[in-house]
């Protein structure tokens, strides 16, 4: 397959689960914590390197365990602890950056796109599809959960297992997100798309939906506009991301 | 079931709350068709009290409801982003699929009753003014009638109304509880309702129960409150609520 071709499927994929998961961590409020969530897979990808082995599952490894420290401060305070993981997060990021080899450093930190391959699409594309079926099954009581734990409580929904599958899947779409954009911006495209769609819905159908536009369309604008000026894909990305983001400050809804 | 026959037992009930004990040797019976007004202090256990009646939290002592039975939940006024992307049809489809009962009991609740006189532009106002606007931009009232629809969307034969008029104004007030009084005359529901409004208790409830952490007082309302379990229960100066029938 023509690399080009590879490099929009790959990143249309992450694009469109970036949205899906980010819808839901908007709403949540935890745009500080995805943001700061990405920066921890960067430890994981540096002992990854040092160990030889795939930083993917470095990488995935790290937000796993991040993940589940958030869960647990959820669980037990309610509400995110955004000093915490602020502080816990960026502090991983210093450590992975003395840790990751230079070589290979600014590849973790802006991602580096033209070295995803065939295997790289497929696991992708098995993974978003799983994502996406899971989320669709979840959105609604995840939904509900936010809006009033007693309302879901009541409707006997396990609202706490539910955040951890949720938490679970922003793991999955960030650690494959960072060969894209790297561990600097993943954050960003999973909460930017998500941010612009909220400005725009009145409903969480059409809201999940222009997000996963929005993630999508970020990506492809990102990479021509990499490719045009020769520069590397994740802050393009991200710009085409914020880019979306104020076009749609000017369709809000009041 | 029948008018008067019992449907919920409470038998020494305790709870604790972060490790904090909430209830204390509670105990108290429900009827078929009874109101029971539940009032007390802030912080006094009530809402902890309809957690321990739902399931949602680990008590000790009995409670026993009568098997087969619905009850429905309206929590306390919850508070809901304006912006939240969510559209008031897409919150009651999460429990019930059919538009046309969706449309009939929010008529029952009194949405939109100004258009009530013409059907068909009723039926047009609660699509495109209620089920089609965000949840969040529904006022006070509106949000607890459709709190309310939530609930009696799955018919329940019990009501748990954790403070039915929080946050809305006075005349709203008046209407919410008109509304309670028809769902209990016309469907002979069953009602649980917390309340700090004494007024309302005299005026809708049939038995009170006094709480403030343990059981202060209980029975029909104006022999149950009486000027000790009032002072018991707020201090001083409550007892000028008192009504004399």
């Amino acid at each position: 397959m023509d690399a080009l071709y590879l490099q929009l499927l790959t990143g249309s994929l992450i694009g469109l689960g970036a949205g899906y998961v980010g819808s839901f961590m908007v709403l949540r409020r935890m745009s500080l914590v995805g943001d700061a969530l990405s920066h921890v897979a960067l430890p994981g990808i540096a002992i990854a390197l040092l160990f030889s082995i795939n930083p993917f599952f470095g990488a995935f490894a790290a937000l796993f365990l991040a993940i589940v420290l958030i869960w647990f401060l959820e669980k037990r305070t309610e509400l995110p602890s955004e000093t915490l993981v602020g502080i816990m997060f960026t502090l991983s990021l210093a450590l992975g950056l003395l840790l990751t080899p230079e070589p290979e450093l600014l590849e973790a930190l802006f991602g580096d796109i033209t070295k995803i391959f065939a295997t790289d699409l497929a696991i992708t594309a098995g993974a978003v599809v799983i994502l996406l079926v899971v989320m669709h099954r979840i959105s609604g009581k995840l939904m509900l959960g936010i809006i009033s734990k007693e309302l879901a409580q009541a409707m006997k929904i396990p609202i706490h297992k539910l955040n951890f599958i949720f938490l679970f899947l922003v793991a999955v779409i960030v650690a494959l997100g960072l060969k894209v954009v790297g561990t600097l911006l993943m954050g960003s495209l999973v909460i930017i798309p998500a941010a612009a769609a909220k400005n725009t819905s009145t409903n969480l159908t059409q809201y999940t939906k222009l997000s996963m536009i929005f993630g999508v369309l970020s990506t492809i604008l990102g990479l021509f506009a990499s490719r045009y000026f020769g520069i590397s894909p994740g802050p393009t990305i991200v710009i085409s991301a914020g880019a979306i983001f104020v076009a749609t400050l000017f369709l809000k809804r009041k | 079931m029948t008018q008067g026959e019992n449907i919920l037992t409470v038998k020494n009930l305790e709870a604790r709350f972060d490790g904090e004990e909430i209830l204390k040797n509670l105990s108290f019976s429900v009827n078929k068709g009874d109101v029971l007004a539940i009032v007390g202090p802030n912080g006094a256990g009530k809402s902890v009290l309809f957690r321990a009646l739902l399931g949602l939290i680990p008590y000790s002592g009995k409670i026993e409801w009568a098997k087969g039975l619905r009850v429905g939940y309206v929590p306390q006024k919850i508070a809901i982003d304006r912006e939240l992307p969510l559209s008031t049809e897409e919150f009651l489809k999460f429990k019930e699929k059919d538009e046309a009962r969706i449309i009939s009991v929010l008529k029952s609740v009194g949405i939109g009753s100004e258009h009530k006189n013409n059907p068909e532009h009723h039926v047009r106002h609660l699509k495109q003014h209620v089920l089609s606007q965000r949840l969040g931009w529904l006022s006070g009232g509106q949000m607890q009638r459709v709190l309310i629809a939530w609930a009696l969307l799955d018919n329940p034969d019990v009501l748990l109304f954790d403070e039915p008029t929080a946050g809305i104004d006075v005349s709203g007030e008046e209407t919410i509880y008109n509304l309670l009084k028809k769902l209990h005359g016309g469907r002979n529901m069953t009602m649980l309702l917390i309340s700090h409004d004494l007024n309302i208790v005299y005026k809708y409830a049939n038995n009170v129960l006094c709480l403030n952490k343990e059981m202060i007082c209980y029975g029909t309302p104006s022999t149950a409150l009486d000027t000790e379990s009032l002072t018991k229960l707020y201090g001083g100066e409550a007892g000028i609520y008192k009504h004399e029938h």
